[in-house]
């Protein structure tokens, strides 16, 4: 297996440098207040990133506690339907608690507890992040309080009642759009008052430096494992990766690892919403400005005056007008190609999926399925997709159905 | 020489402590924003902040937040703003800092708001969400123009980040007292004293103290201590209780007049 020596990714991609930068984006844009707050993070995981006896313990909860690896599953039936390139799903959505997001919030929270914060607090769209780090926290014995737009928590109900369940508070924001951004902001309100005691656990590859490496950084994980599996399985590397990006953290995840792999093209696919219409989606690559958004610089969906602008997308953890800074230099590189799937497109992979697969998945993976749908078609039947099934649908069932059985009472 | 600085040194040479109220520019209306200017004026301010509004303000509370979202549904913007402080500019000399998150500075360009703030006559830039760090060309571009950077020191900064913010910031350093967001505070936060103490050690430059302050008592003891007194969501609550009426920015004035008198005691 010489011709597949592990990726050399890191050498490859010298980003961050030490400024937090990735050319031209990301850094450290926040109040004063929350600056050695900052350098205190980076330093404290600076310490444990080459650490063994955490990283063991990480491994060791990623395994027992996690459920890691997670399969590298072949989509048999949904390949032949589609009768072109094999189809793969990387199955996070058989992580504990049903997407990627554990893999941050546990390596988060395990870092929080190391550095004495005794509270963590955590922001969440779709819910996904906040099950993630409230399930990480009872774990830990760490107090915890989540951050949730009264949007999100009329669209995902289930998800407000799995934290509260596991011991979290979860408070709602009802500024702004009331969604994503806008817990964000009430997260880092909050840190600015407690940051001594308090870890703020972002759950993205987005925010100020230290945050978007430490969770691509947790989330590799992905990437590691499923190249290491594709190559097992098929002797070879995939032709194509794909997966939904919101903040990203599921899509440089997995695409970390193959960084290295020029031969692997990588896509990753953003909310289009209803249509490419301000307010109407979250595709800021399409749609969107070099801008600076909570932190970090990036791309933003904005208007004239660097207002930032209302974003729509059927599933809330996509539905954020910023975009990690690391995407927004691989969309400069073009070593990432970025697309976009409407609600009605993932609707109907979200439909597809389970029908031929017996897997429902969560409305952000069903972007990325989506995608997958409308070019398998069009590729050789001896290449090889990996689709990043990030995370599970049970929590969008509710939603689903008022868009596929708008007249029937659950 | 820039207003700012200029009023700085008058104030020093008398002894006295330098008032500057915080307003949301176009809060609750940009007609009215040039009202207050003129009421704050005469109350006795020696530097007016402008906010310019911003649809995320993470260094905000409830109340600075409200009337940012109020005045850019009414038509303000940076580029209103800049047009706005023109027309004052006819009016008055008071010195004038605008008070900004980073993005709305960005999407108008860097090199071409040094540009418009100077010529329509703003003295000042203070950007919340901008550390020296990432503040080269900012810095430069202000610095061309002859605007004042202002930059914050907060009760976190080590010895080592107030040494270099105080060197990148000209005109007056800013001290956030409170950790958290901006809002009003029943009292003042009790190491004041040994952190001022802290940040003249570095600099002579003088040292404005912002963030939770709204009282003239409080106003009075931070007097003792600084150079410089803001308050901010105080007066944008009065403005906004006052609203648009007659007696509007008579109001304002009143309420800002005491505050001054406290802290030039």
């Amino acid at each position: 297996m010489s011709e597949f020596e592990p990726s050399s990714t890191t050498q490859k991609h010298p980003w961050p440098d030490a400024q937090g930068r990735y050319g031209a984006f990301g850094g450290r844009y926040v109040p004063e207040t929350l600056m050695h707050a900052l350098d205190e993070l980076e330093r404290a995981y600076a310490g444990v990133r080459d650490d063994a006896e955490f990283q063991a313990t990480l491994r060791d909860l990623q395994q027992h506690y996690v459920g890691r690896p997670t399969p590298l599953y072949f989509a048999q039936r949904m390949t032949a339907q589609l009768g072109g390139a094999k189809i793969y799903f990387k199955r996070e959505d058989l992580a504990h608690t049903g997407a990627h997001k554990i893999n941050n919030a546990l390596g988060q929270c395990l870092l929080a507890k190391r550095m004495g914060k005794r509270r963590v607090i955590a922001e969440t769209g779709a819910g996904q992040h906040g099950v993630a780090t409230a399930t990480a926290c009872a774990l830990l014995g760490l107090e915890c309080d989540v951050y949730m737009g009264t949007e999100d928590m009329e669209r995902q109900k289930l998800n407000v009642f799995r934290m509260r369940l596991l011991g979290t508070r979860v408070i709602g924001v009802d500024s702004g759009s009331k969604t994503l951004k806008d817990a964000i902001n009430e997260a880092l309100r909050d840190w600015v008052a407690n940051v001594q005691s308090t870890h703020y656990c972002l759950g993205t590859v987005h925010g100020p430096h230290p945050f978007p490496m430490i969770c691509r950084d947790f989330q590799s994980v992905i990437g590691r494992e499923a190249r290491r599996q594709i190559l097992e399985r098929e002797g070879r590397l995939p032709d194509t990766l794909i997966a939904c990006v919101g903040g990203g953290s599921n899509a440089i995840g997995l695409f970390y690892e193959f960084l290295g792999d020029a031969g692997v093209r990588m896509i990753g696919v953003e909310a289009g919403g209803t249509q490419i219409v301000p307010g109407m989606h979250a595709a800021r690559f399409a749609g969107g400005a070099i801008g600076m958004l909570q932190g970090a610089m990036s791309y933003v969906l904005q208007d004239e005056n660097g207002q930032i602008g209302a974003t729509h997308s059927v599933s809330a953890g996509l539905d954020y007008a910023s975009v990690g800074p690391e995407h927004a230099y691989f969309f400069q590189s073009g070593r990432v190609t970025y697309t976009h799937a409407s609600d009605q497109e993932a609707l109907d992979a979200f439909q597809l999926c389970a029908r031929l697969e017996g897997i429902i998945p969560a409305l952000e993976s069903s972007h990325a399925v989506a995608h997958a749908a409308k070019i398998v078609p069009g590729m050789p039947k001896d290449q090889i997709v990996i689709v990043n099934m990030s995370g599970r649908g049970d929590k969008d069932v509710q939603q689903a159905a008022k868009f596929i059985l708008p007249d029937e009472e659950l | 020489m820039n207003r700012i600085e200029q009023r700085f040194q008058d104030l020093r040479a008398k002894g006295e402590t330098a008032f500057i109220p915080y307003i949301t520019a176009g809060h609750p209306s940009l007609e009215q924003t040039e009202r207050i200017v003129l009421a704050l004026e005469a109350a006795g301010a020696d530097v007016i902040e402008f906010g310019i509004p911003f649809s995320d303000p993470v260094g905000d509370g409830p109340v600075i937040q409200e009337a940012a979202q109020q005045a850019i549904a009414r038509g303000a913007s940076l580029r209103t703003v800049l047009a706005l402080i023109k027309r004052l500019r006819e009016k008055t000399q008071v010195p004038i800092l605008l008070f900004s998150y980073f993005n709305p500075v960005l999407a108008y360009g860097i090199q071409a708001f040094a540009r418009d703030a100077a010529e329509a006559g703003a003295d000042g830039v203070l950007c919340v969400d901008l550390p020296p760090e990432e503040a080269g060309e900012y810095k430069a571009a202000l610095d061309a123009n002859g605007l004042c950077t202002v930059f914050l020191i907060a009760p976190t900064s080590t010895d080592e980040r107030i040494e270099r913010i105080a060197r990148a910031c000209t005109g007056f350093i800013y001290y956030v007292s409170r950790l958290g967001v901006t809002g009003e505070r029943s009292s003042l936060a009790a190491d004041l004293n040994d952190a001022l103490a802290r940040i003249h050690r570095h600099t002579d430059k003088p040292v404005a103290v912002g963030f939770g302050i709204s009282t003239p008592e409080q106003a009075r003891q931070v007097a003792g201590l600084a150079e410089g007194v803001v308050v901010g969501s105080a007066i944008v609550r009065v403005v906004a209780q006052a609203g648009e009426g007659p007696d509007a920015a008579e109001t304002v004035r009143v309420f800002t007049q005491e505050l001054v008198r406290a802290a030039k005691q």
